[in-house]
């Protein structure tokens, strides 16, 4: 078996969710890398959309941007840009949408708009681009982060796209009829909502992590599963197909 | 009726100091070229508008001369911050207008259908609504769902690169298409750089993205014209770009040097040779 990194354990750990039934609405970064390993690997008939309006694509390498040519020349079709908001995801037909974020809270609510006051920001963020209603409309949420206390806030500064809210009933509340963040894939971890509070809580460890290590990373105080499973350590063949896939994409933006 | 004129008049012509506007393309076929002619015509108090700023905005706004940005994701894609943008609006230089995708979307949508707003679901949960007051909501009248509203995006100009325009100067985009056809629908006046003009389409889906030139109102032929973002068919996206204008971009006075010597000291014509350089091999 062959080391692996932080970073890799994380994207394998996301890559093996993913299933061939799976309709998913991909985010650029760890997201874009999670679903492409997947379908080279486990889950070749995975219907990948990236929102410049793909549909069905599969790209060669991953793309550096949401709208690389490299996704247009591999889809089965694109769409516009508002077709694929209102028709696409608005109209339903997503299974998964894969986010990431700047910083997230317990109840897996995401921040990518601003650190600070919005109106005196102490660091200003890209903002949501498609997050907030990805998070809504798609039937669930994967959401890869990796941990640290700069990202895992016990309290946001600003809500950029719903989660579990304040807790249990919170979306219910709010008319949305989708499940929310189901798994939070970390480069330690991998988080459920809990199923009576909906507060995230450990219930895998990635090899080698102890709980400790978790908690130093957490803004909060972190809850385990009563049965917390053991990550299984990344295969070689996830770690080639992965790697060989950075690779590639590596050499085509440096062209 | 649209009009041929060099890129230099086109931009004279349709835009003026104060006005809003809409130079789209998402991550594909970006106007650049435009883009750098404003720049170099000095435009002031614009009020920008664009789904996803990328470099074209960063390099306005870090020249001076705008007033305000309509968004959605401000970011360099794959790459991290537009650091002339984020530096504005974090000294409180910038006036901001700040939406998610699927608001923007529809309300380019609603501007091309002569709408006042529009109304989608969405913005559930989430504090935007708290800072931005143009984001509202309507009851539907038939089930009482709230819904989240948005006004119409309705420039006075919108500045667009396509593939191809013809003799009769309609014009055609393939690949992804973004909001440019609704934006150039939405406003008031359009310009519209092009990779060539041909005589003829020639073969083509029945069902090609085509503005008809009744409602464009100025086309400047510039190859290249969409670089450091590409042109389906014609040449890759520059990505190696894109990550190297991280550095430029950080440092004012780098930005600054950068601009004068590849912007106002150039023109529209040093585009077609970046069109060569990333060209698509002929298939």
């Amino acid at each position: 078996m062959s080391a692996y990194t932080p970073t890799e354990i994380m994207t394998i750990a996301a890559a093996r969710l993913l299933t061939n039934e799976d309709v998913c609405f991909v985010g650029i970064g760890a997201p874009s890398a999670a679903c492409n390993l997947a379908r080279l690997t486990h889950a070749p008939k995975i219907t990948l959309i990236y929102e410049s309006g793909t549909l069905s694509t599969r790209p060669s390498v991953l793309p550096l941007s949401i709208g690389d040519g490299e996704l247009c020349d591999t889809a089965l079709t694109t769409v516009s840009v508002p077709e694929m908001f209102r028709y696409w995801l608005q109209g339903g037909r997503i299974t998964t949408g894969f986010l990431g974020g700047a910083q997230i809270d317990r109840f897996a609510n995401l921040n990518t708009t601003v650190v600070g006051p919005y109106d005196q920001p102490k660091v200003r963020l890209p903002g949501g681009g498609g997050a907030p209603e990805i998070a809504i409309h798609c039937g669930q949420i994967f959401i890869i982060m990796a941990m640290g206390q700069r990202a895992f806030m016990d309290k946001l500064p600003f809500i950029t796209s719903l989660g579990h809210g304040t807790g249990k009933g919170s979306r219910e509340a709010l008319g949305v009829k989708t499940r929310g963040p189901t798994q939070l894939i970390t480069d330690l971890c991998v988080f459920e909502p809990d199923p009576e509070t909906s507060e995230l809580t450990v219930t895998a460890l990635h090899p080698g992590v102890t709980r400790d290590q978790i908690q130093e990373n957490c803004g909060w105080p972190v809850k385990f599963a009563a049965a917390v499973r053991e990550t299984p350590a990344p295969d070689a063949t996830e770690l080639s197909v992965l790697r060989d896939l950075h690779a590639r994409t590596k050499a085509a933006h440096a062209a | 009726m649209a009009e041929f004129m060099s890129l230099r008049d086109a931009i004279a012509a349709n835009l003026r100091d104060g006005d809003s506007v809409a130079m789209e393309g998402f991550t594909h076929l970006i106007p650049y070229a435009a883009g750098h002619e404003v720049i170099r015509q000095g435009q002031k108090d614009l009020t920008l508008i664009r789904m996803t700023p990328d470099i074209i905005y960063d390099q306005i706004v870090g020249m001076g001369q705008a007033k305000k940005l309509v968004f959605s994701w401000a970011g360099n894609p794959g790459v991290g911050s537009l650091h002339r943008v984020r530096e504005e609006i974090e000294a409180g230089r910038l006036a901001i207008e700040e939406h998610s995708h699927a608001a923007m979307a529809n309300a380019f949508e609603a501007g091309a259908a002569n709408l006042p707003f529009a109304v989608f679901r969405g913005y559930k949960g989430v504090d935007l609504p708290k800072v931005n007051p143009n984001i509202r909501s309507v009851t539907c009248p038939y089930t009482g769902e709230v819904l989240a509203t948005v006004p119409a995006v309705r420039p006075d100009v919108a500045i667009i690169h396509a593939l191809k325009a013809d003799r009769e100067g309609n014009v055609l985009l393939e690949g992804i298409v973004g909001v440019q056809k609704e934006a150039v629908l939405a406003s008031r006046r359009s310009v519209v750089t092009v990779e060539e003009i041909v005589a003829d389409f020639g073969p083509r889906s029945t069902n090609a993205v085509i503005l008809p030139a009744w409602t464009v109102t100025a086309i400047a032929k510039v190859p290249g014209g969409a670089h450091p973002s590409y042109a389906q068919g014609y040449y890759k996206r520059d990505n190696a770009f894109y990550i190297a204008w991280d550095k430029i971009a950080r440092d004012k006075a780098v930005f600054l040097k950068w601009m004068e010597e590849n912007v106002l000291a150039s023109g529209p014509d040093s585009f077609a040779a970046q069109a060569r350089r990333f060209a698509v091999a002929a298939g």
